[in-house]
Order: C-alpha cells, then sequence, then structure tokens
C-alpha cells in the first residue's frame, strides 16, 4: 500500500505536504518489518531538525528504529495520541499514525523525496 | 558447544587459502622488537595428573588471610542453599536466554531478582543485573546525561577509588567534567553550589570512607538535575532506601549478596531508575504477563535497545550482564528476607562498632571520621603502612592506605567487619594493633 499522492524516502518514512509544512509518518512497509509498535520517542514541539537527523525512536516487540528528518525544518506539531496508543502505527500508518509535523526549511529539499511510482519500486512492489 | 582444536592439517589449509606462509607472518605488523618479549612459555606437554599436582602444590603455598577489606566487596556468609540451587544445570546451563522465551524459568527468576531490587532500593523498575558496581555507576551517569543533558557530573572525593576510576574512564570519552565534591570532619560529603551544567550528583551509601551520608533534601538542591545513588545492597537492611529521598537512579556493586569473594570477580551490577525513564535505562527486563488462554507467562518485555539489536546506536555498550550472579543473590535474598537481611545487617553493625572502640582505647589510633558508619571505618595512626604490614603478617587483610590516600585521606587504613567475623579474628587484630601503641 503506497498511496500516491505522497513523497517518500529511501528510509521508509513518508511525507504530505501541507502548503508550508510536512507531515511524516513511516510507510506501510516499514510498520509490518517493525512489528507491533509498543512505544514512540517524539521530539519536542519547537526542535530544529537537520534533513536526516534521527527525529523519533518508533519501539515494536523486536527493535528500536529510528526514524529520520526527510528534510530539515522546525518541529511544528507531534503525534500525542501515540503515546497512549502507538498501536495506531500498525492499524493506520498513513492517517492516524503520523508522527509528527515540520515546517518546511527548504522547498527544494521536498522535490529531492521519492514519488509512490519511485518508492515501489524501491520496495519492490 | 564442542571444542574442536585445529589440527596442522587444518591450519596449513588456512594458512594456503589466504596465502600466507607461517602463523607469525599474520603478526607482522607488530615490531620484531616487541614481539621478541612474547615466548612461548616453554613447558613440556603433561598428564592431567601431572598438571593437577603442580598447580596443587603451588596453591597450597597461598596464604589464607582472614578479610577484613571493604570498598564495595565484603566477606559475608553465603547459606548453601544458595550454592546448590544456582548450580542447577537447568539455571547454570541456561544462563542467558537467547530465545527468550522458551527460558521461562530464567525469565522468572530475572522477574524475581528486579522486584526484591526494587523493594530493596526503593524504586520503581530494575533491570536483569549489569556487569558489576562501578559500570553500573558510569552508565547511570551517561543514562542522566541522555535525560537532563548538560556537561558536569559531581563526585565525592569519597567515592570508592575504584569505582570513580571506572566514572572518570566513562566521561573522558562522553566528554563529561568530573567535579570533585570534598568531604566535612564527619567524612561527609559537602556540597556547597549546583554549578550549571550538572548532569547528575553521585552520592555512595555508605560512602567510601564507611561514612553514612545524609541524603535529605539532596534531590530538592539538585532540581532537574539527577541524583544518582550508589549503595551497599546488606546495609539497606537497616538504613533507609535511596528512592524514598528522591534517588532518581540508584546503583550498588551486589557481590554481598550470595556472592563470594574470588580475587575480584565476578561481580554484579544493580541498577533501578523510576518507570518513566525505563526506555532510557541500559539492560533489559524480564516482565509478567498472560498468554492468549490467560495463562501466566515471563517475557524479555524491554531489550530492543541492546548493542546486538541496535548496534551503534545502542542505550550502552554494555551487552552482556551477571546472569548467574543476579540469580545468586535472588536465591540469598530470597533465603534471608527482609528480617534475615536486617538482622545481617545489625550484626555488621555491632561488630563494627565493637571494634571501632576497642581501637579508639589504643593510644596513638582514632576514628579518622566522626560521622556514623555502618560496618566500615578508617584509623588514622602515625604508621599505616607498618600496621597493615604486620596485620597481614598476622593473618588479617585490611584496606591498604594507598586506597585512602587516592580519596584523600592521609596516614589511614581501613577495615569493614561482616558477621562472618569472630571474637577470636577480632582479638587478633587489636592485638596487632596494641603493639603499635604510643
Amino acid at each position: 500500500m503506497v498511496p500516491q499522492e505522497l513523497r517518500y524516502t529511501k528510509s521508509h518514512e513518508w511525507v504530505r505536504v501541507e502548503g508550508g509544512t510536512a507531515r511524516v509518518g513511516i510507510t506501510d512497509y516499514a510498520q509490518k518489518k517493525l512489528g507491533d509498535v509498543v512505544y514512540v520517542e517524539l521530539p519536542e514541539v519547537g526542535k530544529k531538525l537537520k534533513k536526516g537527523e534521527v527525529a523519533v525512536t518508533v519501539e515494536s516487540v523486536k527493535a528500536a528504529e529510528s526514524v529520520y528528518a526527510p528534510v530539515s525544518g522546525e518541529v511544528v506539531e507531534v503525534n500525542e495520541e501515540l503515546v497512549s496508543t502507538p498501536g495506531a502505527i500498525n492499524q493506520d500508518p498513513y492517517g492516524n499514525g503520523w508522527l509528527f509535523v515540520l515546517k518546511v526549511e527548504n522547498e527544494d529539499e521536498l522535490s529531492e523525496l521519492l514519488d509512490a511510482e519511485a518508492y515501489k519500486k524501491l520496495i519492490g512492489e | 558447544m564442542e571444542y574442536i582444536p585445529h589440527t596442522r592439517a587444518d591450519i596449513e589449509r588456512m594458512l594456503r587459502a589466504i596465502g600466507v606462509g607461517d602463523v607469525d607472518d599474520l603478526f607482522s605488523d607488530i615490531p620484531a622488537e616487541i614481539r621478541a618479549r612474547y615466548r612461548p612459555l616453554g613447558l613440556s606437554p603433561r598428564s592431567e595428573l601431572e598438571v593437577r599436582r603442580e598447580l596443587e602444590g603451588r596453591a597450597i603455598k597461598n596464604r589464607r588471610l582472614v578479610p577484613f577489606l571493604g570498598l564495595g566487596l565484603y566477606d559475608h556468609y553465603i547459606p548453601a542453599v544458595v550454592n546448590e540451587l544456582s548450580s542447577r544445570s537447568e539455571f547454570y546451563t541456561a544462563y542467558t536466554p537467547y530465545q527468550a522465551e522458551v527460558s521461562q524459568g530464567t525469565l522468572t527468576w530475572m522477574f524475581e531478582y528486579q522486584t526484591m531490587i526494587c523493594e530493596l532500593t526503593g524504586m520503581e523498575v530494575a533491570n536483569a543485573s549489569m556487569y558489576d558496581g562501578g559500570t553500573a555507576l558510569a552508565e547511570a551517569v551517561l543514562m542522566a546525561r541522555r535525560i537532563v543533558g548538560g556537561d558536569k557530573v559531581l563526585v565525592p572525593r569519597s567515592l570508592n577509588p575504584l569505582h570513580r576510576g571506572v566514572v572518570e574512564t566513562y566521561c573522558r570519552g562522553a566528554g563529561i567534567e568530573v567535579v570533585d565534591l570534598p568531604f566535612d570532619e564527619a567524612g561527609r560529603l559537602v556540597l556547597e553550589e549546583v554549578p550549571e551544567g550538572v548532569i547528575a550528583l553521585i552520592v555512595q551509601q555508605p560512602n567510601g570512607l564507611g561514612i553514612i551520608e545524609d541524603l535529605s533534601g539532596l534531590k530538592e538542591r539538585l532540581g532537574d538535575a539527577f541524583l544518582i545513588v550508589s549503595v551497599y545492597p546488606i546495609a539497606l537492611g537497616v538504613l533507609e532506601p535511596p528512592g524514598s529521598f528522591g534517588a532518581d537512579i540508584v546503583v550498588g556493586e551486589g557481590q554481598p549478596l550470595g556472592n563470594p569473594l574470588s580475587f575480584g570477580g565476578p561481580l554484579l551490577g544493580i541498577f533501578a531508575t523510576r518507570r518513566k525513564y525505563l526506555r532510557m535505562m541500559p539492560g533489559r527486563v524480564s516482565g509478567r504477563t498472560v498468554d492468549v488462554e490467560g495463562k501466566e507467562g515471563y517475557v524479555m518485555t524491554l531489550q530492543t535497545r541492546e548493542q546486538h539489536i541496535r548496534r551503534e546506536r545502542a542505550t550502552s555498550n554494555i551487552c552482556t550482564n551477571s546472569a548467574l550472579c543476579a540469580l545468586r543473590a535472588t536465591i540469598y535474598l530470597a533465603a534471608l528476607g527482609p528480617e534475615g537481611l536486617q538482622q545481617i545487617a545489625l550484626l555488621c553493625l555491632e561488630r563494627a562498632h565493637e571494634l571501632a572502640q576497642e581501637i579508639e582505647r589504643i593510644p596513638g589510633f582514632e576514628l579518622a571520621f566522626k560521622g556514623p558508619f555502618f560496618n566500615e571505618f578508617a584509623v588514622r595512626c602515625s604508621d599505616p603502612e607498618g600496621v597493615t604490614r604486620d596485620l597481614w603478617e598476622a593473618g588479617f587483610a585490611v584496606v591498604p592506605p594507598v586506597y585512602l590516600e587516592r580519596m584523600g585521606v592521609e596516614r589511614a587504613f581501613s577495615l569493614a567487619l561482616t558477621e562472618k567475623r569472630t571474637e577470636e579474628e577480632i582479638q587478633g587484630v587489636l592485638e596487632v594493633l596494641r603493639e603499635h601503641a604510643r
């Protein structure tokens, strides 16, 4: 399941561009590989992240993986709901399972992201 | 796992495969003059019986000293049940759960161990053990920095110098400055002000001089910075647990709980913290749960941040724990119960205070500090080296002056007493000291 309207990274984050901001989560492929998510360590609102920097740690029953900032920017919103219901990442990775929203610092970085077709190719779909 | 030695043919095949003529060529990067220093021992092959005779002949020359030793390691009595149960092969051979959930017995005792450590320290979560007290303390500093930030750690001069060495080594690599805190005439730490950028204050309870620290009000003064307390677990039989003073992390050397003094190891690192910091804690945690049919079972509930899963992004570089030593601690604590532990602690305390009183009556000897102590105390005299040497000759081992000097205490040695020290042994020590009376 790779929604057409989203952008992707090689490290399996998805990005929804909403005006000057980017909503970020992990892909359906990534959540399946991780297994049941039991804990999410979110960044603080206001934190400035560089592209490729660790933004979130997602912990499942078998691993604790890093989620990287797909583009540079300031964290303006985080999904607090995940603290009590981390399983939303498994059930609805592109909806209620979103992780954080960045205020995009450099629009050019958005064009470097993968489109749905390129991401499908990456994961062999 | 079988032990399969390499035959000459194996070695030659391997050398051919990598295109090397001789095993020594593999070490050609090491300068010849250094290699020349390391020669074979020149021992000829001998039968098992011959080797045993040789080693027994040497072992018999060892002198058995009565240990009045301290600084974290203590000679407590180990009930027979500890050896009996911990050497059962169900525990002994399956000491680490690589396939955690099939090792229900191991997960069960780990859960019990964690529970007992929490009760003992007054904390909310404990891991399934760490390497030793020193590394547990250093890991506590690193964990505090992950949570608090900052670049300085406050370390009393009275901290066990062996633990201090480990902390300093970790801090050097991590870019953390170690700020020394002095002690007063009572031997208690003095915290004048809490500077900017403090990660944590380390308090050892009792401290390296044997003195019981006053933990009240410390956490309040630290604010967000962590209060890390390193404990002597037996002393917690009579002391209030650090958890009730707001400690953020409690660590300690667990050897005194059912593990022998054996040339300094193996040891046991105790590590406990607050529930909210669970995922920042190094090590693993066993948890109790129910399966799909509602039956009780145990799982390795927290290990996803360990090195074998997260590699260079792991919470800690320590990927081992001291499972067998922790098992022995669990059996020891279960056998004693809270009342038993309290009785042992009281015996240690009484013996030590009796000896201290007698020593103070000897002209030329005095306790180095006036603060309250548990079972260990420093003694000041004009010739501590001579006294230590004579005690050694008479068959008694005490903490020699060099360790006290490393804590900034001159002309002193120290000794610790456990429930195992007899009246005769105590009189023996006093006799030697009286020969040095002035």
